[in-house]
């Protein structure tokens, strides 16, 4: 099969730093990226002018408990204008799950890696407001981790100072 | 003017809008700071109907997870159903019967209807116009019927299965649907007819809630609200999945990405999907409506009551489950608020190791703030109803 212009163009700019992964039931490009080089991907995917990526489709996280590293940040990208669609995908070790945040290239981004941070506890490096998003700020723990276990109960929570009338 | 903010002490205050305000659709809270009637500063918080979707998904065999699908978006259930299935069918590599696809196709747009006339009734309605509220409710109720006829239930549709769908088409479906759909059409004509020219609907709708191409692409806005702001993007048109690449139709576009062309691209949209019916009912084959693979389907109720071979069969696909081989699937779908995907991660076991959906509305909700800052409190309500949130759809 014939590569496309995304591996083309990234498989120049980046060479060795990017490893292309076969996807055969969906046929997406994918793309394996080191965590320090995922803006710079990204921010290259943005900018160059035959990729232009500009719809930023979706963020999410993947957890493989049994190796490692554990985490896998998985991004997808599409192109309106050229029509074409990557996924990237960048593993994030156990014991410093950090990553750097593309808000700064996609401002939509902000949600996804908080919702991420929340699943997940993967840290996302310059994010402007890294909180949880779904649950609740008291709550221990990052529930869509595969040792976090599906009938663990929290106790209830007292209401919030900022909760008691107007702030 | 600076004098007689002097003189009537105005001063910013922080209100908390929701989680059950009447005008919001669905459990979400606005926090907004305003100065008098304008707004500063709006911060949409989420999460007050998570429910664990995925963590169930990853804990249910690969059928089980059909009916979890139903509740993510509740008004328009067979697409979210049809989106899933298809996603892991991507991974099984099956391809559906004719009959089957046509049938999805009908069910999806069945289902986009009564979306679209849930969504611009009720946001009539909250500006004040509750006839076209009762319109579109005689609409949706007409269609839901419909829908109760083709499988049983209402809003927990469940229709799809893993290589098929669950029933064919009732007796005497396509005359009912024909006379259905004229009716619709005329509610939808007489809805135009009220509001689309009316004073106080086009002047709160027209210049408010703004959001151009350009932030919608960075936010991931898909759907009605990206094509009112004239981008050229639907699901069914950039990668044609089922049969859509064989049906004639348009994807209206608006200009201004404001809250009236996200009302006309939607009312638009609903004359599309009459006629994307009209051509499934008129084109529709005979022939069967799921894959024959004893591995992925489940065989028919008589098989199951009337022999063994039928009930171990049966028996084996619902305890065991299927096993999808190792790898990973991205499937989207054109929901009814715009891209809904699933990206699923096969390990090769009975259950998804992974199973995640990327919903429409959160990214529309993400870019609220956008939308609002710099407006008036009462563009709120117009600009939220053409959002359309979805709870369950957002939170999951």
């Amino acid at each position: 099969m014939a590569e496309s212009i995304t591996i083309r163009k990234l498989k120049e700019r980046f060479g060795d730093r990017i490893k292309v992964v076969p996807s055969p039931f969906d046929g997406m490009d994918t793309v394996a990226v080191k965590r320090g080089d995922i803006a710079d991907v990204c921010r290259f995917l943005r900018r160059e002018e035959d990729l232009d990526y500009d719809l930023f489709r979706d963020l999410t996280c993947v957890d493989y408990i049994n190796e490692t590293p554990r985490f896998e940040v998985v991004y997808h990208l599409y192109s309106i204008s050229h029509a074409h669609a990557v996924r990237l995908k960048a593993r994030v070790p156990e014991e410093d799950p950090t990553i750097d945040t593309i808000s700064g290239i996609w401002v939509g981004a902000n949600w996804f890696e908080r919702e991420a941070y929340d699943m997940y506890g993967v840290k996302f490096n310059g994010h402007p407001d890294l909180r949880r998003l779904l649950l609740y700020p008291e709550f221990v723990g990052h529930p869509l981790r595969k040792d976090y276990p599906i009938d663990k109960e929290q106790p209830l929570v007292q209401l919030r100072e900022e909760m008691k009338g107007v702030r | 003017m600076k004098d007689l903010t002097k003189e009537l002490h105005t001063q910013c205050m922080t209100m908390q809008m929701g989680p059950s305000h009447p005008a919001m659709h669905g459990t979400v809270k606005l926090l907004i700071d305003i100065d008098g009637e304008d707004i500063h500063t709006v911060i949409p918080e989420v999460g007050y109907l998570h429910r664990g979707f995925e963590k169930m998904c990853e804990n249910s065999t690969y059928h089980q997870v059909i009916p979890y699908t139903d509740r993510l978006n509740y008004v328009s259930p067979f697409i979210n159903n049809v989106g899933y299935v298809m996603a892991v069918e991507k991974m099984l590599g099956i391809e559906t019967p004719e009959r089957c696809q046509y049938l999805r196709v009908l069910a999806s747009e069945i289902s986009r209807l009564t979306d679209h006339l849930t969504c611009v009734g009720a946001s009539a309605m909250e500006l004040a116009a509750f006839t076209a509220m009762l319109y579109a409710i005689q609409g949706r109720e007409w269609l839901w019927e419909l829908i109760e006829s083709l499988c049983g239930a209402r809003l927990t549709t469940t229709y799809t299965r893993i290589g098929g769908v669950a029933y064919d088409l009732p007796e005497g479906f396509r005359p009912q649907t024909r006379k259905i759909l004229d009716k619709v059409q005329s509610l939808i004509d007489d809805m135009r007819g009220l509001l689309e020219k009316n004073r106080i609907f086009y002047d709160r709708m027209r210049g408010t809630g703004v959001l151009n191409a350009e932030d919608c692409l960075a936010y991931g806005v898909t759907g009605p609200c990206l094509r009112a702001a004239g981008v050229y993007y639907d699901v069914r048109k950039a990668m044609p999945y089922l049969v859509y690449d064989r049906l004639d139709f348009e994807v209206p576009l608006g200009k201004a990405g404001d809250n009236y062309d996200k009302f006309m691209v939607r009312v638009f949209e609903m004359e599309q999907s009459i006629r994307i019916i009209d051509q499934v009912l008129a084109q529709m084959p005979e022939g069967p409506i799921a894959v024959d693979d004893p591995k992925v389907t489940l065989p028919p109720k008589e098989k199951v009551y009337n022999s063994i071979e039928g009930l171990v069969h049966h028996f084996n696909i619902i305890i065991k489950g299927i096993r999808p081989p190792k790898g990973e699937v991205y499937f989207a779908v054109e929901g009814g608020n715009g891209e809904l995907g699933f990206y699923i991660v096969s390990d090769g076991s009975e259950k998804p190791w992974k199973c995640r959906c990327r919903p429409p509305c959160f990214p529309i909700v993400e870019a609220m703030p956008k939308m609002l800052e710099g407006a008036m409190i009462a563009d709120i309500i117009p600009t939220f109803g053409m959002v359309n949130m979805i709870g369950g759809e957002m939170d999951r």
